[in-house]
């Protein structure tokens, strides 16, 4: 079926079979590779991406799902001109990155929770995240990141 | 490959600062390219019909409604290796395909090529395994039995793939002269990696028949031989791409999808061909950390003052040796801790069952063996009614002081360090006031454990690396790391190490990672030995090639003395003038051959313990460099569940001079985590070989809400053979927390568990007195 969206700001028309996963659209039909799949049953959270501005798991997400949406993946998320996103940013200064399997997945989570909460707790923080897994970091470097983020995008006078 | 500059860092890095990765940035706009993010227009896919039989003899496949599937372009199986078909480290005993024999459910006994991943999937699902099944061995106890069916007809013996056996002093005997003996046994679960990035890479025949295969593994170089061997393919038709991995943990310490891939691009030549695995075939085929049973037995004098200790460590290798006789010789290494023993007696076994096969998982061994003893050390300390801290300080080595099984040690020996700064913590010295303030129905607990770690292959094997740096026609700096990152930074430290010497920023410097064809071999991204090996031979290599780079500066400009000389971000400077010249322009007058540099280093070998099994030796006993640690768990216990949340965590670290302290940091966060995991949800509960956990609803992975803020403190160690002062720090922190967790909870309710995980059932179930 034809389906039409925004991605990463611009509009986009593909026609694919409607029950095609959206990790495979965004990876294999258009050459996305930053969404990362690790589970493929809506357990880990690397293939987050946002869909309306809300964390959604696109290995759970069929390209049906995506009609008239607005999504924004990894690659989307800094502005033109801007080398990484403040959170992006925040996550590279912390140390929140070892294997950076799940990174994209928790940047794009963040991105949610600081749109909703500019200034989070570190339990508002573990518990926003808690659906994204990471086996590296111990989670504690990522907590560090989302606050540095919050610092960085309040300084800025932005929102996530 | 160029990396993405950091904004912020013009100046040159320096040994010793937290500067921030410089693999992050790619990564964290997921512009990094992992094995698994390789497509291709015409690419096929292949995957693995697995047999799903403990054990039986493999009679062949029959693939007759798999071939009619729309797509699917091959069906091969074991008849089209020429090759060995057999794999392995130490012994080859794994096949790339079954030809005789099914030995665990995940054997693979077809390799299916497809125009697409569903008609792969279709394909695989057709298939159907004839077999004759033969009784499966699914305890160790009873692979040990005379009678027990052998796993391995051309093992001779028995089911035991490797044991050892080491006595130290007057060993067992030495029992009848302690005051105070305690004893135990331990149950240890199985662990899985759970990298995120699950086995996956691709592969091609190119023109000139070499099989390229680009995959996510630790040993690079290894795999090139493997792949050689079991395919009967020339070494030099091999060649082997490593980018960063998607985690590994020891999970892609040897094979994968190598083999398999390379067979099915030389029989599609000119096609890229993709393998990745899914989660629950990443459960089915992979190696996890082996499950244990630990029986332990340990005496002190009535001061508390360890006399003798007895360890019998079974460790369950399933169905291929993968490295399970490296595994359990480490532990068996290991299996008395940090502490002078004047009387021991230890064995281990590494048994063949057809259970899942056990492997390679950071702590190597040493998980399970330190899990036992440090819980032994708590019951001592109970006994003589002396605190954690004070038994372990009574009893722990120092530098001379000879190891459980006889090693005297020679290089820099912190436990004793570690031990004290953990006593004089804030959190250890107000530990009753804070365990005085647990909620209603519920209690508090304070635990600890000491570990140690030993750096490196051992006194067989050599311990190796070669490290090659270039001097670009740009003027920058490349170097050619032949050893992987999985995650864990090294890759980021060889950048530090080599702009410290060549006083160069981030944006001169560029890595090449592991590729057969370019960098040199470096050995396995295992053995908390990467940094420590690979590191020495750049150091070498990089002052080799700053004293190349002045001395010809030296020439162009007769000046007689090169000290005069002094290497600036993009520059060379004469001190006395201030004269300046561009990297890029003494490039120029450099050929190329002289602008780039190699050293190789091997990392010492102990000529200890002589006498021992050759054997033994080969699989690593004795080392000589080793780290040290101490953790500190607080933890509550709800009463009426059961369930533990670790509420604190302190970890006291002997990992020799810290070069970088945020990645330091991370490794050990990292560690302790998987640590907790292991500790208290993590288990793989196996039925005649038949995993119940496959996927991530079952199998427990420690969250954001089950890992706490941990304080990593550096106890200011400095080992002189190490790069800058460095030893190793990967592994040592997985080992702590499940006896540092268990013996809070000891402290906490007087409750001691015999199977590990420490789930809410399980002290749930202590709680209300029934056996562990």
């Amino acid at each position: 079926m034809k389906i039409s969206f925004t991605l990463n700001g611009k509009p986009v028309s593909c026609d694919l079979p409607s029950n095609r996963r959206v990790v495979d659209v965004l990876r294999e039909d258009l050459g996305l590779m930053g969404t990362k799949e690790a589970c493929g049953t809506g357990e880990c959270g690397a293939c987050t991406i946002l869909v309306d501005g809300i964390p959604r798991l696109s290995c759970l997400m069929l390209a049906a799902q995506l009609e008239g949406r607005d999504v924004t993946t990894i690659e989307g998320l800094s502005k033109s001109g801007e080398t990484l996103h403040p959170i992006q940013q925040a996550f590279v200064e912390a140390g929140a990155v070892q294997c950076g399997f799940c990174t994209p997945g928790m940047v794009l989570a963040t991105t949610h929770l600081l749109s909703e909460n500019p200034r989070p707790t570190r339990e508002e923080i573990r518990e926003a995240l808690s659906g994204n897994i990471c086996r590296c970091t111990g989670y504690q470097k990522i907590v560090d990141a989302v606050e540095l983020a919050a610092e960085k995008l309040t300084e800025k006078g932005e929102t996530a | 490959m160029k990396r993405d500059a950091l904004p912020n860092q013009p100046r040159p890095l320096q040994i010793g600062e937290p500067i921030p990765r410089a693999d992050a940035p790619a990564k964290v706009a997921g512009r990094e390219h992992y094995a698994v993010d390789y497509y291709a227009e015409d690419m096929l896919w292949a995957g693995v019909k697995r047999a799903d039989i403990p054990h039986a003899v493999f009679r062949g496949i029959n693939s007759e409604e798999a071939e009619k599937v729309p797509g699917v372009l091959a069906i091969l199986t074991a008849k089209d290796i020429k090759g060995s078909n057999r794999q392995g480290v130490a012994r080859k005993d794994q096949p790339v395909l079954v030809d005789d024999r099914i030995r665990h459910r995940g054997d693979g006994v077809a390799l299916v090529i497809a125009e697409t991943r569903e008609a792969l999937r279709e394909a695989i699902g057709k298939i159907t395994v004839e077999a004759e099944p033969l009784p499966g061995v699914f305890d160790m106890e009873e692979a040990l039995k005379e009678d027990a069916p052998w796993i391995h007809e051309d093992h001779p013996g028995s089911n035991i793939l490797l044991k050892g056996h080491i006595t130290k002093g007057d060993g067992a005997t030495a029992f009848e002269t302690c005051t105070h003996v305690v004893k135990a046994t331990f149950e240890l679960p199985y662990q899985e990696h759970a990298y995120l990035e699950t086995e996956a890479g691709w592969a091609i025949t190119e023109e000139d028949e070499t099989v390229s295969i680009t995959v996510s593994t630790q040993t690079p170089f290894r795999d090139k031989m493997e792949v050689a061997g079991a395919l009967g393919l020339p070494m030099d038709k091999v060649r082997i791409i490593a980018p960063y991995c998607g985690g590994a943990f020891g999970g892609k310490d040897g094979i994968t999808v190598q083999s398999l891939l390379a067979l099915a691009a030389l029989r599609f030549s000119g096609r890229p061909i993709k393998m990745w695995w899914e989660r629950e075939e990443s459960f089915i085929a992979s190696a996890k950390r082996h499950q244990a049973r630990c029986r332990y037995r340990l005496g002190a004098d009535a001061t508390g003052r360890f006399i003798a200790l007895e360890a019998e460590i079974l460790y369950d290798t399933g169905a291929y040796d993968h490295l399970g006789g490296a595994v359990m010789a480490l532990g068996l290494e290991h299996a008395g801790g940090p502490y002078r023993i004047p009387h021991t007696d230890l064995k281990a076994w590494a048994v063949y069952t057809n259970n899942p096969v056990g492997g390679a998982f950071r702590a190597f061994g040493v998980a399970q063996a330190t899990a036992a003893m440090e819980q032994m050390v708590d019951r001592i300390a109970e006994k003589v009614g002396r605190s954690p801290l004070e038994i372990r300080r009574l009893n722990a080595v120092r530098r001379g002081d000879t190891t459980p099984i006889g090693v005297t040690l020679t290089t820099s020996t912190g436990i004793g360090r570690c031990l004290e700064i953990a006593e004089r913590h804030p959190f250890w010295r107000k530990r009753e006031s804070w365990k005085a303030k647990a909620g209603p129905f519920r209690k508090r607990g304070v635990g600890v454990a000491a570990v140690m770690h030993g750096m490196g292959y051992g006194p067989v094997i050599p311990d190796t690396a070669n490290a090659k740096i270039e001097l670009t026609s740009e003027g920058s700096f490349r170097v050619a790391c032949g050893v992987v990152d999985m995650g864990q930074g090294n890759a980021h430290t060889f950048l530090q190490m080599a702009g410290d010497i060549l006083s160069q920023d981030l944006s001169r410097l560029e890595l090449v990672l592991p590729d057969t064809a370019w960098t040199l071999p470096s050995g396995s991204a295992s053995a908390s030995r990467t940094t420590y090996t690979y590191g020495n031979a750049l150091i070498d290599a990089a002052n080799l090639l700053k004293e190349r780079i002045l001395k010809r500066c030296a020439d162009l400009w007769m000046v007689t003395d090169p000290k005069e000389l002094a290497l600036v971000p993009g520059r060379v400077r004469h001190l006395p003038s201030g004269r300046e010249t561009t990297l890029a322009e003494v490039a120029a007058f450099m050929d190329e051959t002289e602008r780039t540099t190699v050293a190789h280093y091997r990392a010492p070998q102990s000529p200890q313990l002589p006498d021992l099994e050759p054997n033994l030796r080969l699989h690593g006993i004795p080392h000589v460099v080793f780290s040290y640690g101490v953790h500190i768990a607080g933890i509550e216990v709800d009463l009426l569940t059961g369930a533990v949340t670790v509420e604190h965590y302190l970890a006291v670290n002997d990992c020799g001079n810290i070069l970088n302290p945020q990645l330091f940091e991370q490794q050990v966060q990292g560690g302790i985590a998987q640590g907790l995991g292991y500790a208290l949800m993590e288990e793989i509960p196996v039925t005649e070989g038949e995993m119940k956990t496959v996927n991530f609803s079952t199998y427990l992975l420690p969250t954001f809400l089950d890992v706490p803020d941990m304080e990593v403190i550096d106890a200011g160690g400095n080992e002189p053979t190490g790069p800058y002062g460095l030893k190793g720090i990967g592994e040592i922190p997985t080992s702590g927390p499940l006896p540092a967790v268990a013996n809070a909870l000891f402290d906490a309710c007087g409750i001691r568990l015999e199977r590990f995980p420490m789930t809410p059932e399980r002290v749930l179930s202590a709680l209300e007195g029934n056996r562990p």
